[in-house]
């Protein structure tokens, strides 16, 4: 992946370069995730997106070194504020976890024990890491549990999980993940289990630990709409490598890799017209050992020709498109590093950019300067054509 | 497609809907006797629960689903839609109510009289895994419908008519032939969708529910599912009854879309007329709180606290207690489902919309 943060701005406080996962299997080491690399700045919150079995959670999980099954193999680095983390020894990862990064799962309900009330899981967390007393660490879980929204908290925190709503428990868990005050959350899939109406509380939670308590999160989810929603960097991923990465704004409004249009253009709309079809995306993801040797999507890509077949696979490059002046910049992709033209910042491992056949743009440049009217029926996403046809053939 | 039907009469009120989708129904022809499918009559499930508690699955409910139409069910987990889904079917018992299928009130059949009817409403569910034998092969599990029913001339099934059966369901599926040979788990998640479709489909049913059919699956696939569903919808004349959490799904498929709350339908009417001019308060906030795939959008407030508990039911209007509009009036008296235009009603007592 180019250099893409500017030299001047501070370290960001996580620098994730070529991180590779792989399980053994049968006596061949399966990858999983392959050359993952992606920087997350102070308060920035970044989402890592992708179907099942994409590897965003492995990812994540390798981060915080929660992948113990014998034999794997993790290799490339992931600086967090200047330390690394990969082959961190447990000891020292322990003293990192819940108090510099912490995490939130997508099942609140299996992430406590149903065993202890949930004020005594946050009170445990708070005394594993600063010394205070019983009372001291009791006080702070009411006035966590209160800053998240949680009604009566006192009393809630003598409650089982068992006792609470999914909404409720998803706010004990980030209360007890927020408890000492952690510089990175790791948020996987944080509201999939969730009702739509709570989920929606959820997320502005999310998004206001930047501003209340200083946190950048790392955001996985499978679903576009909570990505648009809170992330401002988004990452794709498709069969355990990065697909496209770059602003969320940007990458929305230009896909510029194949799968990230298609993936958008699959998506049934809310408003708008309704399609009399679905643009599908043919087949399915590949099982990581039949991963093609070039592009993981090449076989069902709309767009594949010759040279994305031949391994390996294809590199990130800049995909051409500029949030800045919201309009192709052809030059940027050879300049980049001139510095007349600011640098490029969105990437898409295709080929398509480089052979200066870049994908159309989702939105035009009026309607991206313009909050979308969701009730205009031109409105409706032109997905390219060449996806309308060819699916089921699995 | 039928695209006016009549909205879900309440007990009293079936006349004067009849009639109303008489008169209204450009497409009256394509359901030529203008009869429901299915009619659900103030259908209840109530369970019991230890220290005298009741839980209203289904609290009252009364629909009609038209021949081809698709009659959409949303609603947040809890809210009695699966329920509902399984007790259509007769999969689950009613409390109370009425359940007609082709007329015929099948709410107290016995299971031998019922299964001559089974063939002609079938269930599609969530769990593609689940739903399929992992030991047999699909062939098998695809021709156990086809032998344990009859065929039309009320014999048994000729093992050459099973096959050909077998062959044109790969077809309509778009699966290989091959596949009858395998085991469910040689099948990625939307291809044992497939199958679970072909094998609902084996006895050419009228009505099919599905329950939650794509909510397992991943987004490129989900569409690729949906339009199957859409295509042998209008390939076959199919009615379905869809019952989904996502609002999107729904959208692309219904007809009509009934939202359900706590037991209960609270808003039913023409699919766009429900999630674009929402009348009921739920039915807003539903939509509103869906993440759009669109940076910039206008986000609205989120609607507040939880759902309550199915068990201690608030008095009054199942919602008032996270409605933003609530009044004194709500927290009293009950509202009842009730007309605002041809084909949409709501209950609430303050609606936001009118017809």
């Amino acid at each position: 992946m180019p250099a893409e943060t500017a030299p001047p701005m501070a370290a960001p406080l996580l620098d994730v370069r070529d991180l590779c996962v792989s399980f053994p299997s049968r006596g061949r080491m399966i990858p999983i995730v392959e050359h993952v690399s992606f920087t997350l700045g102070e308060r920035d919150i970044l989402g890592l997106v992708g179907e099942s079995g994409s590897g965003k959670s492995v990812t994540a999980m390798a981060l915080m070194g929660l992948i113990d099954s014998p034999g794997v193999q993790i290799t490339g680095s992931a600086l967090f504020r200047g330390q690394e983390l990969v082959g961190l020894p447990q000891k020292q990862l322990r003293r990192l976890r819940g108090r510099e990064i912490a995490m939130i799962f997508q099942d609140p309900m299996t992430a406590f024990t149903p065993v202890y009330t949930i004020g005594w899981q946050i009170d445990e967390q708070i005394r594993a890491h600063e010394r205070l007393s019983r009372k001291q660490a009791r006080a702070r879980t009411v006035e966590l549990l209160a800053e998240m929204g949680v009604p009566d908290p006192a009393r809630t925190a003598d409650r089982y999980p068992h006792q609470l709503s999914g909404g409720l428990r998803q706010r004990a868990m980030i209360a007890m993940a927020l408890s000492c005050n952690p510089s990175l959350l790791i948020a996987d899939e944080p509201t999939t289990a969730l009702d739509v109406t709570v989920q929606a509380q959820i997320l502005e939670l999310i998004r206001s630990l930047r501003s209340t308590y200083g946190s950048s999160v790392l955001l996985i989810t499978h679903d576009m709409g909570v990505v648009a929603e809170t992330c401002d960097t988004t990452l794709v991923l498709y069969s355990g490598r990065v697909a496209e990465t770059g602003p969320t704004d940007a990458l929305f409004a230009h896909p510029g890799h194949p799968y990230t249009a298609a993936l958008l253009a699959s998506i049934p709309p809310l408003d708008g017209p309704r399609p009399h079809r679905l643009p599908a995306i043919a087949g399915a993801p590949p099982p990581p050992l039949e991963r093609p040797a070039g592009c993981a999507f090449a076989p069902r890509c709309a767009y594949v020709h010759d040279t994305c077949l031949p391994a390996p696979p294809p590199p990130l490059v800049p995909t051409g498109y500029h949030p800045l002046t919201a309009q192709p910049d052809e030059a940027s992709a050879h300049t980049s590093a001139a510095g007349t033209s600011p640098p490029p910042v969105q990437f898409a491992a295709c080929v398509l950019p480089a052979e200066g056949t870049p994908l159309p743009a989702r939105l035009t440049h009026s309607e991206l300067s313009t909050k979308p009217n969701f009730d205009t029926p031109d409105q409706a996403l032109p997905p390219p054509t060449s996806f309308s046809s060819g699916e089921a053939h699995q | 497609m039928t695209s006016s039907v009549p909205p879900a009469p309440t007990a009293t009120s079936t006349h004067a809907s009849a009639s109303a989708s008489a008169s209204a129904s450009a497409s009256a022809s394509a359901s030529a006797s203008a009869r429901p499918l299915l009619e659900v009559r103030d259908v209840r499930k109530t369970y019991h629960l230890p220290r005298g508690q009741t839980l209203k699955a289904v609290d009252g409910i009364s629909l009609s689903v038209m021949p081809g139409e698709v009659l959409g069910l949303v609603g947040e987990s809890g809210c009695g839609k699966s329920t509902l889904g399984r007790c259509l079917l007769r999969l689950m018992d009613v409390s109370s109510g009425e359940i007609l299928f082709e007329g015929q009130d099948i709410t107290h059949l016995k299971e031998r009289a019922l299964r001559p009817l089974r063939q002609r409403m079938q269930m599609v569910f969530q769990d593609s895994y689940a739903s399929l034998n992992p030991r047999r092969r699909i062939g098998d599990l695809l021709a156990e419908p086809l032998k344990v029913h009859p065929g039309p001339d009320g014999r048994k099934r000729a093992r050459a008519t099973i096959i050909n059966r077998l062959h044109e369901l790969m077809d309509l599926v778009s699966l290989p032939v091959g596949a009858l040979d395998r085991y469910a788990h040689e099948f990625s998640g939307g291809q044992r969708q497939r199958i679970n479709i072909a094998r609902a489909l084996a006895l050419s049913p009228r009505l099919v529910v599905a329950d939650e059919p794509v909510s397992a699956l991943d987004v490129s696939v989900q569409a690729q599912i949906v339009n199957l569903f859409a295509d042998l919808q209008a390939r076959l004349g199919l009615t379905y009854v869809f019952v989904a959490h996502d609002l999107a799904v729904v959208r692309q498929i219904s007809t009509r879309v009934a939202v359900m709350y706590l037991g209960a339908v609270v808003e039913l009417g023409e699919t766009d007329a429900v999630l674009h001019r929402p009348a009921h308060p739920y039915s807003a906030a539903l939509t509103a709180a869906v993440p759009r795939p669109m940076v910039g959008a206008v986000r609205a407030a989120p609607l507040g606290g939880d759902i309550p508990s199915p068990v201690a039911r608030p008095a009054g209007c199942r919602f008032h207690t996270r409605c933003p509009f609530v009044q004194d009036r709500c927290r009293t008296e009950e509202p009842v489902l009730r007309k605002i235009g041809p084909s949409h009603s709501v209950a609430c007592h303050f609606p936001l919309a009118e017809g």
